[in-house]
């Protein structure tokens, strides 16, 4: 088994049996049509409405990686959405609009790394003040509205589908395969997680730890600033009020069903997505279900309880232990150790 | 020494009366939404038309920003003072100072848990009333046709939530022909409408089964209106919207023939309460405890477009 997917297992066997699990209660959930010139069914829509929190899960893993946390990105989801918008209005088009949401989310970005690695606040502390001000910046800039936009052009980065496939989708699946191979294919991503684990240690190795994380935390805001392109496009119009309202939480939750330690290190993007598709999964799901809406959140947080409970270390070598024996196969050490490091 | 203070200022607050303009101070708990900024907006356009001169005072979202404001009144005598309170608890002793400095307080919008003796009135809208409104259209409007109505919820355990749905479930209790097939909560938000109505559309066969939508305001219409166009559906045609609030962009959408009623929850308190201080000062009249304002219906024939232009620079 490739060395990817056997990361990722334990998040693909999470979505299978929740998928398994809303189809006993909504027996549709699986089928896709193809109408209109696009895709059209519940998994769609999963793929599509999951796009903000796993856009920002991306740029979450990066900052988590480092042993940080970066809890503005939902108050920069506004801000960035309500550039986007105001830049149309003004006239911008559709380049001003994509670039003046992006330069917000650098610079919110810039502001949370340069608070962290410069002035060495807590990351918790740092992102924290962005996050209760941002909101209050994307409000100056909608002026207290929502400030709708009649653009083709930028609606279809929410609406619009290519080859049926929403574009909302499209990005996440992108970003996310771009910053994979960028990680991945050089060395940053093993500079990342080693700044992670000691960064003391990392920067008397030589690297610069101060660049490295005011790059991660630019690359979160880089996230967020498409997220909130994502949101805006969608309902046509930067509502600073509500746009990315709490998503730091789920792009955190995405991060750690995927099965990354919020104490930095070792990271997988590929499966932070995961863990934002099992989030989706479950509101959807519930919202497919037709249960009374006073259930939503209790039904949710149960569903999170079990999954991190399978996954958690003290239980799930275990599980592992146990599956073996009914299998019959011989306990081996060097695997239990291995999937251990994994 | 407040007492001297006070009585000064009532003496003052006499003297003001005796004036040909009126002041009237005016505590707004902040800008919390676009309603609210339009409440502002036509809070001083009324006060400008009736000449009376309009103290303003933001708080911020904080009762104690609103208390030294209702001081600062006092201390200024005016002649009555608006009150929009932020919470229902802790405004006892300040109505009472009010009191004893003869200045009549009014409540806009929001209700208090303090004595009924200590202000003069409450205006406000019934939330119950609205779902009512709304409910009766749909039953006026489908005749004897079996119709599934999908609802969205405000956010789930608010008021306006809970008496909207009440009110309108109250509307359409004779009804055997209407009934609510699903309903579930979309936060008042357009991104919370137009997520829960994709659902609703997978859920109801693509929107074939779907009659009606009642939002429990506008914005979730809107973002269920998109959600409809997206699925090739045609709201206001094949499905029946109609929602609660009146804001600018539910006007547009009428006029555009995509929403077919809206209730408004009119942001015009101001004018019944400058009403009735009119009559209160003029020949001491004592109006009603609560002033009920109007939950209007508009439609499709009631020229949403000028309704539209009329509200947009209103500040919502």
């Amino acid at each position: 088994m490739p060395r990817v997917i056997q990361r990722v297992l334990p998040q693909l066997l999470t979505l299978a049996a929740l998928m398994a699990l809303v189809s006993v209660f909504f027996p549709d959930f699986l089928e896709i049509t193809y109408s209109d010139g696009r895709l059209v069914g519940p998994v769609i829509d999963i793929l599509k409405r999951g796009a903000p929190v796993a856009l920002l899960a991306i740029g979450m893993t990066l900052v988590i990686a480092t042993r940080g946390i970066d809890l503005s990105v939902g108050a920069t989801m506004a801000i960035c959405g309500a550039c986007s918008a105001w830049a149309i209005s003004a006239g911008y088009g559709l380049a001003g609009a994509l670039g003046f949401a992006m330069l917000a989310g650098l610079a919110a970005g810039l502001w949370n790394g340069a608070l962290v690695a410069v002035f060495g606040i807590q990351p918790i502390v740092a992102t924290l003040i962005l996050m209760t001000a941002g909101r209050g910046v994307a409000q100056l800039i909608t002026e207290g509205r929502i400030l709708t936009f009649n653009h083709e052009g930028l609606a279809f980065f929410g609406s619009g589908d290519i080859l049926g496939v929403p574009m909302p989708t499209l990005i996440w699946v992108l970003l996310g395969v771009l910053v994979a191979l960028l990680v991945r294919r050089t060395a940053l991503g093993l500079l990342i997680e080693a700044i992670g684990i000691n960064r003391r240690a990392s920067t008397l190795a030589g690297i610069n730890s101060r660049v490295l994380l005011i790059a991660v935390y630019m690359a979160s805001g880089f996230c967020a600033a498409w997220a909130g392109i994502v949101a805006t496009a969608d309902i046509r119009g930067a509502d600073a009020n509500n746009s990315g309202l709490w998503l730091e939480l789920d792009a955190i939750l995405a991060v750690v069903i995927g099965g990354n330690s919020l104490l930095g290190g070792r990271f997988s993007i590929a499966a932070s997505l995961l863990g934002a598709m099992i989030i989706q999964t479950i509101d959807t799901g519930i919202l497919l279900a037709g249960f009374p809406s006073e259930f939503n959140l209790v039904i949710k947080a149960a569903l999170v309880l079990v999954i991190l409970v399978l996954q958690s270390p003290n239980l799930a070598p275990r599980f592992a232990r146990i599956a073996r024996r009914r299998r019959g196969t011989p306990a081996a050490g060097k695997l239990t150790t291995r999937e251990a490091g994994e | 020494m407040i007492k001297t203070l006070l009585a000064t200022a009532a003496a003052v607050s006499f003297g003001a009366a005796a004036a040909s303009a009126q002041t009237v101070g005016f505590s707004q708990i902040g800008s919390e939404s676009g309603w609210r900024a339009a409440e502002t907006t036509l809070t001083r356009q009324q006060a400008e038309e009736r000449g009376i001169d309009l103290k303003f005072s933001d708080a911020q979202q904080r009762q104690e920003n609103q208390i030294s404001a209702m001081r600062s009144f006092i201390a200024q005598g005016v002649d009555a003072i608006l009150l929009a309170p932020v919470v229902a608890t802790g405004w006892d002793s300040v109505l009472e100072e009010a009191q004893e400095a003869e200045i009549p307080v009014v409540l806009l919008d929001r209700q208090v848990d303090s004595s009924e003796d200590l202000y003069l009135t409450a205006v406000g809208s019934d939330l119950v009333h609205e779902g009512e409104v709304a409910g009766q259209w749909l039953v006026d409007n489908v005749g004897d046709e079996e119709c599934r109505v999908v609802e969205l919820q405000g956010t789930t355990g608010s008021s306006p939530a809970i008496k909207r749905k009440q009110g309108f479930e109250n509307a359409i209790e004779g009804s055997d022909n209407i009934e609510i097939v699903r309903s579930q909560t979309g936060d008042f938000t357009r991104t919370g409408g137009k997520e829960v109505m994709e659902s609703f559309l997978q859920a109801e066969d693509g929107g074939g089964n779907i009659c009606a939508l009642f939002a429990h305001n506008d914005d979730m219409a809107i973002g269920a209106i998109q959600a409809m166009k997206e699925a090739g559906v045609n709201p206001g045609e094949d499905v029946k919207v109609v929602s609660i609030d009146g804001v600018p962009d539910i006007f547009r959408a009428m006029a555009d023939g995509d929403a077919n009623a809206t209730v408004e929850l009119t942001p015009n308190m101001a004018g019944p309460a400058f009403d009735a201080l009119n009559a209160y000062w003029e020949d001491g009249t004592t109006p009603p405890k609560f002033i009920q304002t109007e939950s209007r219906l508009y439609t499709q024939e009631d020229d949403p477009e000028a309704e539209y232009e009329a509200r947009k620079d209103l500040g919502y």
